[in-house]
C-alpha cells in the first residue's frame, strides 16, 4: 500500500517506463504491436490515447479507480499458500496470487473498472466488448451496470453455448448479448465483430477492449490496468516469504492476466516469468491455442504479433477446452517478451489442465477457472524442475464456478 | 495494361466519372469471378477490384463477408486470385487488388508486388494499412511500379487526410461513411464533405466507396468524385441469382444502371 492508505499509485498503474519496457508513441514494442485498422478508427484511438494519458496522471481518476478496486472488485486479493497441492510438485513452495476472489470471479474486473471509467472521461455512454469465456463480458456488464452505461457483448456462438451460464449473467446485468454464427464462432469472430460495430457507432461508443491484444492503445492501456495484481503480488511476497518468487506462472491467452503479474516483476531479473499457453489435444493434433509457441509473426486484429496462421496468411482456428485461452493470436507485449527472451512459453494439453484442475479442488478446496488450471499445470512441472527450494507464484486468474458444465462432461460428474 | 491514370484521364476527357467494381477472387468460383468481371467491364466498369479473400474481414458486412466465406471455402489462393489479375486484366480493365494487410505480410511485400505486377495487376487498395506502417509496402510497389491506393474517412482530422493521400498513387479511397462495407438506401451526406476536404490535400483523383448501390446514387456521387466504387450491390446479386450465369446478367444490368449513372452526373 501506498503511504495515503490507497493501494495504488501512478507509479503503479503506468510504471512509468521505470521497466524499460513501455511501447513508443505508435505503440510499437520493438517490431510487434502497432496499428492496422480502417482509418476511420484513428481518430477514436488516438481519443482513447491522449484520455488515458491525461487519466493515468491525474490523481482524481488515480482516486476514484482506486475506491472501485478496493469498495467494489474486492482488491488487495490474498496470497494462499498450497502445500498439499504443491506436494505434487516435487515439494516446491507453491503461493496463488487469489484474483479468483474478486466480484465477479476473475482478473478481468481491473481492467474493466477503469476502462468504464474511462468511458466516462470519453464523454461516452455506450460500451461494447467481446468476450471468449464470458468473463470479460460479465465484468464489462458489471461495469456498466454499475456506472450507468448501455452494453452490447459480442460472443460466438459456440462459447455462448459452452459458457451458457455467463450468457445467463450478462443478460441479468442489463447487457444485451450477441451471438456471433461467422468464422469460427469464438473469441476471434467475436473481435471482428465488435471492430464493425466500434466503426459504425464510434461517435457514442467505447470498444471496452478486453484483453492486452489489439491495435495501440489497448496493450498499454489494459496492461496498465491490470498491473496491480503484479504490484500487489510483489509486496505480498515480500511480506510473507521475505524474497521475491524464484518462478511466476501464468496462463496466456490473449495474455492480459499474465502481463497483469508478470509486468511489476520484469525488473527483478532472478525471477523466471513463465507464460502457459493452450496445447488443446496437443501440438501434432493441429488443435491447440499455442500461438506463441507455434505460431509466427503477422496481423491480426490490429496488431502485430505472434498468430496462427497458414502460410498465405489466413487465421488458422484455435481450440482449446477453455474458452478465454481459445484465440489464435496474443497481446505484442508477450511477443516481445518472448523474442527478447525475458519470458518462456510453454503449452499445456487440455488433460494436463483438467488434471490439475480437479488437483487444486481436491487437495486445497479451490475450483480454478479451466483458464487458470493450464498456470497450475505449468508450476507442477515448474515445481519438479526447480526443486524443492523453489518458490513459485502461480496467478490464480479466475474461479471455476463457470466451468461446471464441462467438468461435468469432462469427468462423468 | 491500361494504368488509373489513363482512366481517370479519360473519364475527365468525357466529364463523367470512373465506375470501379469489386469482386472478391474465387467467388462464386474460380472461373466464374473471371466471366463475372468481365461481364462488369463489358457493362461499362473502368476498373475492377479483386478482392483478396481473408479469414478475419473485420470491415465487411454481411455480404461480402459471406461471398468472402464461400471463396475461402472453394480453396481461393493467392495464385488464385493472381490468375484472376491476369484473366481480368486481359479484358483491358486496369485491375487492382483490395486486401487486408496480413497475406501480403505473410507472402512477403515485394514478392507480392512483383507477382501482381507480373499477372498485369495495376495496384493494390489496403484498408488496414495505416500511413505509420505503409513504407514497407509503398517501397515494394513503387520498385514493381504499381499504385498504392488508401482510404480516407468521414472521421479524418485534416492532419490524417494529408498523410494518407501523402501514401496514395493512383487515386484516394475515401470512405463515405462510418461503417462496413454493403449497399444502403442512401448515400452518406459526409462523402461530398469529404471528398472536398480530400481534393485540399491533393490533385489525385477520389473515389467514394462504401454504401453505394444504384444509378441513381452513381449519378449523385459521380456529381462530386473521380469515381464511383460499387461492391456489394453487384455481390448481393450473385448471391441471389439461382446460377452463376443469371448472376453475371444480373450484375450486367446494375453496371449498365451504374455506368449510366456515372455519365449523367446530378
Amino acid at each position: 500500500m501506498a503511504n495515503d492508505g490507497t493501494i495504488l499509485t501512478a507509479a503503479d498503474l503506468a510504471g512509468n517506463g521505470a521497466y524499460g519496457n513501455d511501447p513508443d508513441v505508435h505503440g510499437k514494442f520493438g517490431i510487434f504491436g502497432g496499428r492496422y485498422v480502417p482509418e476511420a478508427l484513428i481518430p477514436a484511438l488516438d481519443e482513447v490515447a491522449a484520455v488515458y494519458e491525461k487519466a493515468k496522471n491525474d490523481a482524481e481518476f488515480l482516486r476514484e479507480f482506486d475506491h472501485l478496486l478496493r469498495t467494489y472488485a474486492g482488491r488487495p486479493t490474498t496470497l494462499t499458500e498450497v502445500p498439499r497441492f504443491a506436494e505434487h510438485a516435487g515439494g516446491a513452495r507453491i503461493i496463488l496470487k487469489r484474483e479468483d476472489l474478486t466480484h465477479t470471479g476473475a482478473h478481468k474486473i481491473n481492467n474493466v473498472l477503469g476502462q468504464a471509467l474511462l468511458t466516462k472521461r470519453l464523454g461516452k455512454k455506450r460500451v461494447i466488448a467481446e468476450t471468449g469465456a464470458g468473463q470479460h463480458g460479465v465484468a464489462t456488464a458489471t461495469a456498466a451496470a454499475l456506472l450507468g452505461l448501455e452494453c452490447v457483448i459480442y460472443m460466438g456462438q459456440v462459447d455462448c453455448e459452452r459458457q451458457a451460464l455467463n450468457v445467463a449473467r450478462m443478460k441479468l446485468l442489463g447487457a444485451t448479448v450477441v451471438p456471433v454464427t461467422n468464422g469460427s464462432q469464438t473469441l476471434k469472430d467475436a473481435i471482428n465483430e465488435a471492430f464493425r460495430d466500434w466503426v459504425t457507432n464510434v461517435d457514442t461508443t467505447h470498444y471496452l477492449f478486453g484483453t492486452i491484444a489489439g491495435p495501440h492503445p489497448f496493450p498499454e492501456i489494459v496492461r496498465d490496468f491490470a498491473r496491480i495484481i503484479g504490484v500487489e503480488a510483489r509486496r505480498q511476497m515480500l511480506e510473507l516469504t521475505g524474497r521475491l518468487p524464484d518462478a511466476i506462472a501464468a496462463c496466456v491467452g490473449g495474455g492480459s492476466n499474465a502481463i497483469g503479474i508478470f509486468h511489476a516483476f520484469i525488473g527483478d531479473e532472478s525471477v523466471q516469468l513463465h507464460g502457459y499457453e493452450a496445447a488443446g489435444h496437443g501440438l501434432e493434433s493441429g488443435e491447440h491455442a499455442l500461438t506463441l509457441t507455434a505460431g509466427s509473426v503477422g496481423v491480426l486484429h490490429g496488431s502485430r504479433t505472434y498468430v496462427l496462421q497458414d502460410e498465405e496468411g489466413q487465421t488458422i482456428e484455435s481450440h482449446s477446452i477453455s474458452a478465454g485461452l481459445d484465440y489464435p493470436g496474443v497481446g505484442p507485449e508477450h511477443a516481445w517478451l518472448k523474442d527478447s527472451g525475458r519470458a518462456v512459453y510453454h503449452g499445456v494439453t487440455d488433460d494436463a489442465a483438467m488434471a490439475a484442475f480437479s488437483l487444486l479442488a481436491r487437495t486445497e478446496g479451490i475450483i480454478p477457472a479451466i483458464e487458470s488450471s493450464h498456470a497450475l499445470a505449468g508450476a507442477l512441472e515448474l515445481g519438479r524442475e526447480l526443486g524443492p527450494e523453489a518458490t513459485i507464484l502461480v496467478n490464480l486468474s479466475g474461479r471455476g464456478d463457470k466451468d461446471m458444465g464441462t467438468a461435468m462432461k469432462y469427468f462423468n460428474l | 495494361m491500361t494504368t488509373l491514370q489513363t482512366v481517370f484521364a479519360t473519364a475527365k476527357a468525357e466529364n463523367r466519372a470512373a465506375l470501379v467494381g469489386y469482386l472478391p477472387a474465387g467467388f462464386p468460383s474460380k472461373e466464374g469471378a473471371v466471366t463475372a468481371a468481365a461481364a462488369l467491364v463489358e457493362a461499362g466498369c473502368d476498373v475492377i477490384e479483386i478482392g483478396l479473400p481473408y479469414s478475419d474481414p473485420l470491415m465487411d458486412g454481411p455480404t461480402i463477408q459471406d461471398a468472402v466465406h464461400r471463396s475461402l471455402v472453394n480453396g481461393t489462393r493467392i495464385a488464385d486470385v493472381l490468375r484472376t489479375v491476369e484473366g481480368v486484366a486481359a479484358t483491358g480493365a486496369a485491375t487492382l487488388v483490395m486486401t487486408y494487410w496480413n497475406p501480403i505480410d505473410r507472402y512477403g511485400a515485394e514478392r507480392f508486388a512483383r507477382d501482381l505486377a507480373g499477372a498485369g495487376g495495376v495496384g493494390t487498395i489496403t484498408p488496414d494499412l495505416t500511413p505509420e506502417e505503409s513504407e514497407p509496402w509503398r517501397a515494394a510497389s513503387a520498385a514493381a511500379g504499381i499504385d498504392t491506393v488508401f482510404l480516407v474517412a468521414p472521421s479524418s482530422t485534416e492532419a490524417r487526410i494529408k498523410a494518407v493521400v501523402d501514401c496514395c498513387t493512383g487515386f484516394v479511397y475515401a470512405a463515405s461513411l462510418m461503417g462496413v462495407t454493403g449497399a444502403r438506401e442512401t448515400v452518406n451526406v459526409a462523402a461530398e464533405d469529404l471528398v472536398k476536404r480530400t481534393r485540399a490535400h491533393t490533385a489525385l483523383p477520389v473515389c467514394v466507396g462504401l454504401g453505394v448501390g444504384t444509378g441513381k446514387q452513381a449519378a449523385e456521387v459521380a456529381g462530386y468524385a473521380d469515381g464511383v466504387i460499387v461492391g456489394s450491390a453487384f455481390i448481393r446479386r450473385m448471391l441471389d441469382a439461382p446460377d452463376e450465369a443469371a448472376g453475371r446478367e444480373s450484375i450486367g444490368v446494375l453496371a449498365r444502371e451504374m455506368a449510366a449513372g456515372v455519365r449523367s452526373r446530378a
